[in-house]
């Protein structure tokens, strides 16, 4: 009687077993990897493309392409945007873009996803993330299939130094807490600006940052460093690449999140010291891309002024600052 | 039945964990350029300038962004501070079947002088002849391993089955061993420095006799029934089979594609024009290599001459007597030769 028992329970392990077995072979078929290649992949339908010349006749797009530690100098020529298209297309990406608007900066919000709706990464999937004190202030705006928007509520702050300080916290608490479930990369820019012209994955990278409108063809001496040597920030006299603008950086998710993990610690004993960098946080990134040298770099197309005039060399505005009075929205 | 059900389970995850996209967590694999900070240390360097191009004469970035390594791009100091950080080992891998062992001690020596000093280095030598393998004094941090590889009687098949041998010995060795694979041919020798520069996910070579040609005079297999087939209109560049490389993980993976891709080809009767070469440059085209390596990497003094646009020659092809060489062992007609094939008879043409 016993033995029966015994045969039986086996013999439903087993099937229980089996079936559990059988189970999971099905599973890992549709579960879903992960991974993004190192290569880019070029599917076979590719459309002709021009061959590269590699002895150049004429001179070359007047900028700088490639940084001494062979990071790409995006602008307008150094790619072909149809070939980068036919590579990143089929690995169905989702970028995130952070924005801040804090107090009267809602007001930008309009302009920036209208824009951004035009010119930003289209034909990929799209997840706005807008940080604002007033979600109620967030103005509905009609978004293409596969892009969405998310307003995260964020505790505002008297001071604007304090909020843009606090970007950096906000954001990397952000990557770990949600963003690294749904985006593959993450740009952070700031709300008030506009796209121009088309933005598209010539951007990504594993850590980008582009280059202050202000100071592309100013020695380093003149960059608007944090000098104290008090402050984490602190930046000597003969150091330095490039001035990096604090409106526009990003990266895949794990890099960025260290980035800006250490930036926010940097700020913080700054803080216990009683100390503000001169420029808020774009004096950490600035610091820490010294030490953490971006992957990519994006010319000033990627980050204009647009009360400067526009140069010869720089062919093609893509995102620009949008013409307003910065006196009283501070208040 | 509990047993049953926990050595099921066991069974299941195993597997499973392989599956899920990286590389398994048993084993120790290294993931270079992957979640790695790196904190460089403060140094003194010229200012980059952005309205100032490094070079004018050629180019330095490809249509998909990838750097074109040439001297004046990049700074080195920075670069090793870069990979010291990550502790990388680089492995370089090299056959010296039959009688090609007797490149062997140039290509060490020269190795030892210009080739990623001051980082971690293990020379593979695949060949059947090991006692033939020369004792090389190695600097510190750099050690030579010999690998036992079959010698195949055609010299087509040595050169197109180091691509096995390759994708095997990644699998077996490569991946807990090294962080980068460089894959050279022996019949050379470095110049000049060879170094971290070169060093990303997927890598290739300029062939020195075509980096100045349209892609309608690429030596490319033109025939579509062969798997290396790549069609007129199409093509970057001209890839040399002597020197490319990448991570270890990426490097398995080309070895094993073009593998695969030879077989398929004897399968329909069919050898590529230029055999592993030919299978390389179909496969660089559609996987975009992350770096490209300028002529200077792979050059031959003798036929081609030192033109102003390399402003270093830092890996080149030793001249040899090619009639000894390609004496077969039985003292017969002469084969042809198997590592450094096509280099000489193609550049000369051209």
């Amino acid at each position: 009687m016993h033995r029966k028992r015994l045969a039986w329970s086996l013999g439903l392990c087993l099937l229980a077993g089996a079936s559990l077995w059988v189970l999971w072979v099905s599973v890992q078929n549709w579960l879903p990897v992960s991974y993004l290649p190192y290569y880019l992949p070029c599917p076979e339908v590719l459309s002709q493309y021009p061959q590269p010349k590699l002895l150049l006749e004429h001179r070359p797009t007047e900028l700088l392409t490639l940084t001494p530690w062979l990071a790409p100098i995006v602008s307008e020529g150094t790619f072909d945007p149809e070939l980068l298209q036919h590579i990143y297309q089929p690995l169905n990406l989702t970028i995130g873009v952070t924005v801040f608007a804090m107090g009267k900066y809602t007001r930008f919000v309009q302009r920036f996803l209208e824009s951004a709706e035009k010119f930003f990464m289209r034909g990929y999937r799209v997840h706005y993330y807008v940080f604002t004190h007033d979600p109620a202030a967030i103005p509905r705006v009609p978004l293409g299939p596969g892009r969405h928007l998310s307003v995260i509520p964020t505790q505002g702050h008297s001071h604007w130094e304090e909020i843009s300080m606090r970007r950096m916290e906000a954001i990397s608490r952000h990557i770990a807490g949600r963003a690294h479930g749904e985006v593959d990369y993450l740009f952070c820019l700031d709300v008030d600006m506009v796209f121009r012209n088309p933005w598209g994955p010539e951007t990504l990278g594993d850590l980008v940052a582009a280059i202050h409108p202000g100071y592309y063809a100013v020695p380093r001496q003149q960059f608007p460093y944090e000098r104290r040597p008090v402050s984490t920030a602190f930046v000597a006299d003969g150091e330095g690449d490039f001035y990096y603008g604090g409106a526009v950086f990003g990266g895949q998710l794990a890099r960025l999140y260290e980035f800006t993990r250490g930036c926010h610690m940097a700020i913080l004993a700054d803080k216990a010291n009683g100390i503000m960098a001169a420029w808020q946080e774009e004096s950490h990134l600035n610091r820490r891309f010294i030490s953490h040298k971006p992957s990519k770099v994006l010319s000033p197309e990627y980050l204009w002024d647009d009360r400067k005039p526009q140069p010869p060399s720089l062919k093609l505005i893509r995102f620009s600052t949008l013409d307003k009075d910065g006196g009283w929205l501070r208040n | 039945m509990a047993l049953v059900l926990v050595l099921l389970g066991y069974g299941i995850l195993s597997p499973g964990g392989r599956m899920l996209g990286s590389l398994g967590a048993g084993t120790a694999v290294r993931e270079p350029d992957r979640l790695q900070v790196v904190t460089q240390s403060r140094m003194a360097y010229p200012q980059p300038k952005v309205l100032t191009p490094s070079r004018t004469d050629v180019l330095v970035l490809t249509p998909w962004l990838a750097p074109i390594v040439w001297e004046g791009t990049f700074n080195s100091d920075i670069l090793n501070v870069q990979f010291q950080l990550q502790n990388t080992t680089v492995g370089l891998t090299v056959f010296a079947i039959k009688k090609y062992v007797v490149f062997l001690k140039l290509f060490l020596e020269t190795a030892e002088k210009h080739f990623m000093a001051g980082h971690r280095v293990i020379y593979y030598v695949f060949t059947d002849r090991p006692d033939a393998v020369p004792r090389v004094a190695l600097g510190p941090g750099r050690r030579l391993q010999v690998l036992r590889a079959r010698p195949y009687a055609r010299w087509q098949d040595v050169s197109m089955r180091r691509m096995q041998m390759l994708s095997e010995a990644a699998e077996q060795r490569f991946l807990r061993e090294v962080d980068y694979l460089v894959c050279a041919d022996v019949d050379m020798q470095f110049h000049d420095h060879v170094g971290v520069e070169i060093l990303s996910p997927l890598f290739g070579t300029l062939h020195p006799a075509f980096y100045g040609r349209p892609r309608e005079a690429f030596t490319y297999e033109r025939r579509p029934q062969s798997q290396a087939h790549i069609p007129w209109d199409e093509g970057d560049f001209y890839y040399m089979g002597a020197f490319f490389g990448g991570s270890v993980p990426e490097v398995q993976r080309l070895t094993k594609a073009c593998h695969q891709a030879m077989l398929a080809d004897r399968a329909n009767g069919i050898e590529a024009v230029w055999h592993d070469e030919s299978h390389l440059n179909k496969y660089l085209l559609y996987h975009k290599p992350t770096k490209v390596l300028s002529p200077e990497y792979m050059w031959d003094q003798q036929l081609l001459g030192w033109p102003s646009v390399l402003r270093k020659l830092r890996f080149v092809a030793v001249p040899k007597n090619h009639q000894e060489i390609r004496k077969s062992e039985s003292g017969g007609q002469p084969t042809g030769s198997p590592e450094g094939a096509g280099r000489a008879g193609r550049a000369a043409g051209n």
